[in-house]
């Protein structure tokens, strides 16, 4: 197999990889998921959760 | 900044400490040097005839120390702490972090010392000699182990964003390092690259483009995924975003570095293909900083209030800006005209001190209460003034040099009808040379809000009436 053809068979490898990630990330099964993960730097705060109780000095 | 830090005693702040502190240190030393060579450019006669002190070796010294001093130690400062945080666990080692602490500082003082003398492997942002690149790839190893040793160790199911943006980073440039920095020791102090003519070109910009990407890059979004969001106190704009944005941007920045040899001895497809990888990046590039920017959607009224927020905000305004003026110079009839110019070393500095500085300052700022155990800042107006010195001493900077850039562009092409130059090189330096006094008064002004923020963290630190009371449950 000469280089073209390998490079164009590894381009469109990552091609799909990348689509079946932008599926996967914005697929609803992985929603609740990332709603938890997006939350973890606030778990470790003292009180309860700051976005909605926090007020502005 | 009316959140009342807990602390964490299971967690090695130590570490983070040395770090953050050492931060503000190098930056400060290393944006020194930068105001000194800035100032040799127009008054040439302050390199005071002393080998040590001209500007081919200070330069690599400049660079060497803002990047791998300043920003080293931002970055091993936030992800030593960020990995922490949101792992919920103490790091894997302890005496791990000291190593990678003291010897990342015996790195920079064998910097310090050897680049004045000129001993350099001529690698740009690579120059350090072989036995100092062997002490480098050990201790980053170190770091590495300790990283991703806290991570498997981790208490909770997830792995926040900004831990694989760190880990991207940190991995990558393991693999450029190494790769880059084969060489031939012919004695201690000298030693020849194993690679030769244009091949070696292309292995010194892959290393140099993706020092840009994933030291100057990848482990800064680390920074911005958990500080905005953190300092704004509401969750990233979109999870889903940032996924995307970490997959588009490590596979896509690698092969962006022949951008640096266009019209060179480098084969003429590999330029356009260097082209083209730069131009698609302006992509996943805008997807971080709208990700970033957006974060702040609906709690602007903050940015009035909190300067902190300031810093990380407009940190990613002049991301968005270098993201986009990048790919635009990588452009092969637009290189034409800026490469070899000051107008590169503008493109360069608005990254550097408009997002890579300006991000880490603002988390810096963040983090020196919440590791010394006070409440807030000594001062939130001083980080103002530092925030409004910093601003306008990068734009002035950049307005500057894009100016000098263009006009040397525009001279050095412009030919007479006979085919002669239009002009010699020294008229188009004495056409620079009042921008060159803007560029040192943007970099001074720069400088001197860094020593603010020195002042400012030391009363903090100093300060003993503001210990925040130790909470008595502890949550994990």
């Amino acid at each position: 197999m000469d280089y073209a053809t390998s490079g164009s068979i590894y381009t469109v490898i990552v091609f799909v990889c990348f689509i079946g990630i932008v599926l996967w990330a914005y697929s609803k099964k992985s929603k609740a998921n990332f709603d938890e993960a997006e939350r973890l730097i606030f778990d470790d705060e003292p009180q309860q959760d700051k976005r909605e109780s926090k007020v502005d000095e | 900044m009316s959140e009342a830090i807990q602390v964490h005693p299971e967690y090695n702040y130590k570490v983070v400490r040395q770090f953050a502190v050492m931060t503000v240190v190098w930056g400060i030393i290393g944006m020194a040097v930068g105001v000194l060579i800035a100032a040799q450019l127009y008054w040439p006669a302050l390199n005071f005839d002393t080998p040590w002190l001209t500007f081919s070796r200070l330069r690599p010294l400049h660079t060497n120390a803002v990047i791998f001093a300043f920003g080293g130690c931002a970055l091993f400062a936030t992800s030593f702490y960020v990995v922490q945080r949101t792992s919920n666990v103490r790091l894997f080692s302890d005496k791990l972090a000291s190593f990678t602490f003291w010897g990342w500082q015996l790195v920079i003082v064998l910097a310090a010392i050897t680049l004045p003398m000129g001993l350099t492997s001529t690698k740009e942002y690579g120059e350090l000699e072989w036995p100092i690149d062997i002490l480098i790839t050990i201790v980053w190893l170190a770091y590495i182990i300790n990283f991703f040793g806290t991570m498997i160790i981790r208490k909770v199911s997830h792995i926040y964003v900004a831990n694989w943006f760190f880990g991207a980073f940190m991995l990558t440039v393991a693999v450029l390092h190494i790769a880059n920095s084969m060489a031939v020791p012919v004695s201690l102090t000298k030693s020849y690259s194993v690679y030769a003519g244009a091949v070696d070109a292309m292995i010194q910009w892959w290393y140099g483009h993706n020092a840009v990407g994933f030291f100057l890059t990848a482990g800064f979004l680390g920074m911005m995924y958990y500080f905005v969001p953190k300092q704004a106190g509401r969750p990233v704009y979109s999870y889903r975003l940032s996924v995307v944005h970490f997959w588009a941007l490590i596979s896509l920045y690698i092969w962006a570095g022949p951008h640096h040899l266009h019209y060179t001895a480098l084969p003429d497809w590999t330029q356009s293909l260097g082209m083209v990888m730069s131009i698609i990046l302006f992509v996943p590039s805008w997807g971080g900083m709208i990700n970033g920017i957006m974060t702040l959607s609906g709690a602007w009224h903050k940015l009035r209030t909190d300067p902190i927020l300031r810093f990380l905000v407009v940190s990613l305004s002049f991301y968005g800006m270098s993201t986009f003026e990048g790919p635009m110079m990588a452009i092969k009839t637009v290189n034409a005209l800026s490469h070899y110019t000051d107008w590169t070393i503008g493109h360069v500095h608005s990254g550097a001190l408009g997002w890579v500085a300006m991000v880490s300052i603002g988390s810096i700022y963040h983090l020196i209460p919440v590791l010394f155990n006070k409440e807030r800042m000594h001062s939130i107006y001083l980080i103002n003034v530092h925030f409004w010195l910093a601003t306008i001493g990068t734009v002035l900077y950049i307005v500057a040099m894009w100016m000098s850039g263009v006009l040397q562009g525009l001279m050095w092409r412009a030919i007479n009808a006979d085919g002669t130059l239009t002009y010699s090189f020294v008229e188009s330096l004495e056409a620079s040379k009042p921008f060159y006094l803007v560029r040192f008064i943007g970099g001074a002004l720069f400088l001197v809000g860094m020593l603010l923020m020195a002042y400012n963290v030391y009363k903090t630190i100093r300060n003993e009436n503001e210990d925040v009371v130790e909470p008595t449950a502890q949550p994990a």
